[in-house]
């Protein structure tokens, strides 16, 4: 999954590369043109396009395998029976659905920069302030982004956690943590839910523009980190409720 | 603390020992464990003594595994008291666990890990177990159980006689109090089930109290100390295996020419003759079967047939087998009680 997400910054780079042309006149240059001008915003436009749809489906792949996949294994009962014990299982496995939050978003924003040097040329940075910061500090804005939409998916994994250590079919499980990120985001963009939105786990997935203003407006990551904690702590009592119950028959 | 140890037995006279007897590996009391409504356990007494094999049986579905489930702690139950290794469950699940290995309802294990990957990650799992001494248990059990030459070998190409053998080494992996073996010769070749029970009893001759449960009678006759019965959800007989087997009504073959007259000769003593199995003997003679001796002097039925002229060629008492006591215990049916 690692390698199907280093492969997307990679092929937005090899399509923009081969298909860009001068803006047409009147036009301003396209969001995904502007990578032409600068390779470092490989990995942004990567990352932008993966938030949506590519990032949550390997997460929720993951975190809906966390329990279900032990249990259909059979595998559950035995590292029971070890003994692992119950709350510290649930523990290590939301730990590596953390971890795999963390590699996935840092995949995708390394092999974008590194696809961004190969095929553009480099150099200072634009921000959305007008300011221009140099290739280093640009660098650590990426990772600061990466590090945003690794925290935005905590939620959707506790969420995943949730739901697995509900079912025995991990498929089952997987299928129901990416349609429920899906579910979210439609929601966020239907104007008459608007009292609903603030509480949407995904509701700040694509805040991180304020990330590359200059200085820093730190108001969304604070936000957004707030919102995944409270999903945290709401799905992993249940989580720890419906677990530390559970008969384990598979 | 300062309570008479007589206490408990004279607080609940209704109970043939208290829990927490010495000498019980595993005691249970009043077990249920409900699904919905249907009792899968419905209120057993087990009682498994320290040092003994105990053979589990019961047909399909009788509630064998279940039971296992609830004594692991893997499920709870819907009532009763259960003590295993002297210890409280579920309360003390984690103290006991340790010194508890399971094989429970066949193997499960990765199938992209070879069978050493499989044991380690098992093994790191519990925290009892010291990291600096694991690859070498690993690989002591697992040349235990003759896996030695496949134990680098991905499990998804093991048989499933080979992975149940790795189930076992998973059980064996440290030094057990106990060992709680469902079906453990689910699967395996003649030579692995021989070396089960060699196993087995070795175990049981360090001092490992061994649970093993198994529908395979034959098996539990060879290796077993104590038996329990399970039929739908209820212990229906328990205790050492002599006393089972002798439970159960002994039966006298005479082997004969004289069938009619010894028929005659055997429903006078108030046996019931029937159609022995194995007719066509040797010697081409007829076997009359009586049904129970009541009690009476085997020698007293060869005099009276004797003495009416029966011409006794052969006369057996065969006491009843496991596999009868078993059915009579169980029932006859095919089906499985649901």
């Amino acid at each position: 999954m690692l390698i199907a997400l280093a492969a997307v910054p990679v092929l937005i780079a090899v399509a923009v590369k081969l298909s860009s042309r001068p803006a047409a006149p009147g036009r301003g240059p396209l969001f995904l043109d502007r990578i032409t001008q600068n390779g470092l915003f490989v990995a942004v436009t990567a990352l932008v396009v993966c938030v949506p749809l590519f990032l949550p489906l390997t997460v929720g792949v993951v975190a809906g395998d966390t329990i279900a996949g032990e249990a259909n294994l059979g595998t559950l009962r035995y590292l029971l029976l070890a003994p692992a014990g119950r709350i510290r299982l649930l523990l290590v496995k939301y730990a590596g659905a953390v971890a795999f939050c963390f590699a996935a978003t840092a995949t995708v924003a390394a092999s974008g920069a590194l696809a961004g040097v190969v095929l553009f040329p480099v150099g200072p940075v634009t921000l959305l302030s007008g300011d221009t910061v140099s290739v280093g500090e640009s660098a650590l804005r990426s990772l600061l982004i990466a590090a945003y939409i690794t925290v935005s998916l905590l939620g959707l994994s506790a969420i995943g956690l949730l739901i697995s250590t509900f079912t025995d079919v991990p498929v089952g499980a997987m299928a129901a943590t990416i349609v429920l990120s899906v579910v979210s985001q439609v929601l966020d963009n239907l104007p008459q839910l608007e009292w609903l939105h603030p509480w949407l786990f995904s509701h700040y997935w694509l805040g991180f523009a304020d990330l590359l203003r200059q200085p820093i407006s730190w108001t969304s990551f604070g936000e957004n980190a707030l919102l995944q904690a409270g999903y945290i702590a709401v799905c992993g009592a249940l989580a720890y409720a419906k677990f530390s119950n559970k008969d384990v028959l598979s | 603390m300062n309570k008479p140890p007589t206490a408990a037995s004279v607080s609940a006279p209704e109970r043939a020992t208290p829990v927490g007897s010495p000498g019980l590996a595993i005691e249970t009391r009043g077990l249920v464990k409900r699904f919905g409504h249907r009792s899968a356990v419905d209120g057993i007494d087990l009682e498994v003594p320290c040092g003994s094999v105990f053979g589990f049986l019961g047909p399909n579905g009788s509630g064998k595994t279940t039971t296992i489930r609830v004594l692991l702690g893997l499920a709870s139950a819907s009532s009763g008291d259960i003590r295993v290794l002297g210890k409280e469950m579920p309360q003390a699940l984690a103290s006991v666990l340790p010194d508890v290995g399971a094989l429970v309802e066949g193997p499960g294990f990765y199938p992209f890990l070879s069978g050493t990957g499989n044991l380690m990650r098992l093994d790191a799992a519990d925290r009892h177990g010291s990291s600096s001494t694991r690859r070498q248990r690993v690989s002591d059990a697992l040349e235990r159980v003759g896996l030695g030459h496949a134990a680098g070998k991905k499990v998804r190409a093991y048989s499933l006689g080979m992975k149940q053998r790795l189930g076992l080494a998973n059980a064996m992996l440290r030094p057990r109090e106990l060992l709680v073996l469902d079906e453990p010769t689910n699967g395996l070749d003649p030579q692995g089930t021989r070396e089960v029970r060699n196993l087995v009893r070795s175990l049981a001759a360090g001092g490992t109290t061994v649970l093993v449960s198994s529908h395979l009678l034959a098996e539990v006759e060879q290796m077993c100390t104590h038996v329990g019965v399970m039929s739908a959800g209820r212990l229906v007989a328990q205790g050492p295996l002599e006393e089972l087997g002798a439970a159960g009504q002994a039966h006298v073959v005479v082997q004969t020419p004289d069938v009619e007259l010894a028929s005659r000769v055997l429903r006078r003593l108030g046996l019931v003759p029937g159609e022995a199995p194995g007719t066509g003997s040797p010697w081409g003679t007829t076997a009359v079967l009586g049904t129970g001796i009541n009690g009476r002097e085997p020698e007293a039925i060869v005099a009276a047939l004797v003495a009416d002229g029966v011409r006794v060629r052969g006369f057996t008492v065969e006491n009843a087998s496991l596999e009868e006591r078993f059915v009579s215990l169980t029932g006859e049916g095919f089906d499985v009680v649901g």
